[in-house]
């Protein structure tokens, strides 16, 4: 059994429904990340196991009781909020000490606790000073120790770092995906940004208009996205995903992608699709850029490399990697190459397609084939 | 706000300009600078030099006889002992109502902001209602009420030997301007409440503050700006109120200051004492005053609240 588990969730304000029917389970010690665009739901989500909204219908149940009638404070359930909500008129120390007291700690148990928090979020010398005079990542710090001193048994985060400038947004992952790890806490986590999803989950669930997308492990989610929105969506850039129809030749089951001005290009059916039955089907590729590579980039170990030339559009250094652009069936196709190629826009460029890790969609459905 | 004020126009013009706005603003201050300034020459003058001078002259020879006068001896209808009962009988019946109006308001903003309930705006909107519901038009239904609980208060007095305060003139003005101050008091906190986060309520709930602990420890204690506003405007008001006052205290001991002020300069009997009238009616404006020195600059942050992020 789960630790937390969330069944047949529903939420609806009015005549909109917000959740329709969520049903995601989180073992203890997990990191569950919520992602989806805005307006998919996934604050509410997180408002519904809080107990700050009610839930339509559906269960909430922490460690097999169920939750879902509980007021706020009697669900053990801690909550670090995106404008972080630190109480203006109290200090630092007073600001996390606040729960214990609102649960009638003793006053020295109280300051012992604040310290030990303290020592851990590195914010000691902040203790006297008031959410005023903090800048952005401690108040951060401070947010995060009002929720680690109470020990809860679920913490909830709802979009943490999104009011942080880039680079302190990247330092404040870390450190949370490392206080993940030396507490063990089981942890909910809102976010819009793919790439928190991706480097501290333990489980994604994507989410759109109410909806599971999918739910799975950072790597099924990029690797196996089990449709055309979750591919789109995690990643960047963005998978790219081409029109292609399935063609029988020379006993070979191949995919057949047209380009403008160009030959048509032939690529053999990804190992992730069952390529029986498909014939003659229109079918949508998914490609990944780091997936289409310069020849000499591509990883060595790949089943099915196939080298296609064709005309570079757009060159974007990027530092680490360069981004060439080209143009297939009636799209433009991103592929990650090394960081000295020799890419010229107007060019003709052999770029190598790793369709190992390429997966195919059911264009009427969306689903993966 | 100081990019504003520095953007220049053309060079001359905005001298003119400049001219003909602190000239007017001049001229407005001395027209209503002029009347205080006359009470507060007259206050410290003799009868005979009132009569004899000039209105606006200095006093020749300042004495504080006439405001000694107005404090201890001077006749209130019939009773010749100043003004100091009733400036009493003022303070205590404009600070518990002040207190208690103001108190709940900020209970009726927090509520209506932060524990909506259906039915909500409407409830707020029959609250702003009674901000434009004229004083006179509430006086005789208030009158009948009144008068049901000084008939309790008589029955209770026979059955426990103590009226419990129902019935007392002093308990009525404070039960007149808690209610009617109610909407304003309303009005002020629900604006002020409607603009502060959500999220640190939401942190308190589930922090496991209750909701009163929630109104203690967190919104009272970021309301100063907003309290101080609605304190001045509530203190101002019913300090100055006459109307209520003379319909429901209007005679005895019980008078507030401004009906008794009123009664002091009414007298039909003798000479007219222009100092002492003055320097009664300076008592009288006194608190009000002393209240806006003291918050005023309170006044003017709560007024700015909420402006500039922060």
């Amino acid at each position: 059994m789960a630790f937390l588990e969330m069944s047949g969730l529903r939420k609806r304000f009015g005549s909109v429904e917000i959740l329709k029917g969520i049903d995601i389970t989180l073992d203890k010690g997990g990191f569950l990340v919520l992602v989806g665009p805005s307006g998919c739901g996934k604050s509410t989500l997180l408002n519904t196991i809080a107990g700050l909204e009610t839930i339509t219908a559906g269960e909430i149940r922490v460690d097999g009781q169920a939750i879902n009638d509980l007021h706020p404070s009697k669900r053990d359930i801690a909550m670090v909020f995106q404008s972080y909500a630190l109480y203006p008129n109290m200090t630092v120390a007073e600001n996390i000490a606040f729960a214990l007291e609102m649960r009638g700690v003793p006053k020295a148990e109280r300051r012992l606790a604040v310290e030990n928090v303290a020592k851990m979020l590195q914010i000691g010398h902040l203790l006297d000073r008031k959410p005023s005079q903090l800048s952005g990542g401690q108040r951060q710090r401070v947010a995060m120790g009002r929720a680690l001193v109470r020990n809860p048994r679920i913490f909830l985060f709802d979009e943490p770092l999104s009011n942080l400038d880039a680079k302190l947004r990247v330092d404040m992952r870390t450190e949370i995906k490392r206080l993940h790890q030396t507490t063990g806490a089981t942890i909910v986590y809102v976010t819009h940004d793919q790439i928190e999803a991706m480097t501290l989950a333990t489980k994604i669930a994507v989410l759109k208009d109410g909806e599971v997308q999918q739910v799975g492990t950072p790597a099924e989610i990029y690797n196996r996205p089990a449709n055309l929105f979750v591919a789109d969506f995690m990643g960047n850039p963005a998978m790219n995903l081409l029109e292609a129809s399935v063609v029988s030749e020379g006993g070979r089951t191949l995919l057949s992608l047209t380009r403008q001005g160009d030959d048509d290009i032939r690529l053999p059916v990804p190992a992730s699709a069952a390529a029986s039955g498909l014939d003659g089907r229109k079918v949508i590729l998914g490609i990944r850029p780091e997936a289409i590579t310069d020849r000499d980039g591509a990883d060595r170990h790949a089943g099915t490399l196939e080298v296609v030339e064709s005309v570079v559009e757009v060159v974007e250094p990027a530092g680490s990697d360069t981004f060439v652009v080209t143009h297939i069936a009636g799209k433009e196709v991103t592929a990650r190459m090394r960081a000295d190629t020799d890419a010229k826009a107007g060019s003709r460029l052999p770029f190598a397609f790793n369709l190992d890790k390429a997966v195919l969609f059911d264009p009427g459905t969306g689903r993966r084939i | 706000m100081s990019a504003a004020a520095t953007t220049r126009t053309g060079g001359g013009s905005s001298l003119a300009n400049r001219i003909v706005i602190y000239g007017l603003l001049l001229l407005f201050a001395l027209v209503y600078l002029i009347p205080l300034f006359v009470m507060l020459v007259t206050s410290f003058k003799s009868m005979d030099e009132i009569q004899s001078g000039n209105m606006l002259a200095l006093p020749q020879s300042p004495s504080f006889d006439a405001w000694a006068r107005a404090w201890g001896e001077t006749c209130v209808g019939l009773t010749c002992a100043g003004i100091k009962g009733y400036f009493w009988n003022s303070i205590k019946m404009v600070v518990p109502a002040v207190l208690i109006s103001t108190i709940l308001g900020s209970l009726n903003g927090y509520v209506l902001t932060k524990w909506r309930f259906r039915g909500h705006k409407l409830v707020f909107g029959l609250m702003l209602f009674a901000c434009f519901i004229p004083f006179q038009a509430v006086l005789l239904p208030m009158a009948t009420i009144l008068g049901a609980l000084g008939r309790f208060g008589a029955d209770l007095e026979s059955a426990t030997g103590w009226n419990w305060g129902f019935g007392n003139p002093t308990v009525n003005l404070v039960i007149v301007h808690v209610i009617y101050g109610l909407g304003f008091t309303t009005l002020f906190f629900r604006n002020y409440y409607e603009a502060f986060p959500t999220e640190l309520i939401r942190a308190a709930q589930v922090d496991g503050a209750s909701f009163f602990q929630i109104f203690r420890r967190i919104l009272l204690p970021n309301s100063a700006p907003i309290f101080v506003v609605t304190v001045i405007y509530q203190f101002t008001n019913i300090w100055n109120d006459f109307l209520f006052a003379s319909a429901y205290a209007g005679s005895g001991d019980v008078m507030p200051m401004t009906v008794a002020l009123n009664n002091v300069v009414n007298t039909s009997t003798g000479v007219v004492e222009y100092n002492v009238n003055m320097a009664a009616a300076i008592i009288a404006a006194l608190p009000t005053l002393l209240v806006y020195v003291v918050a005023g600059r309170y006044f003017v942050r709560g007024l700015m609240a909420g402006a500039v992020k922060g």
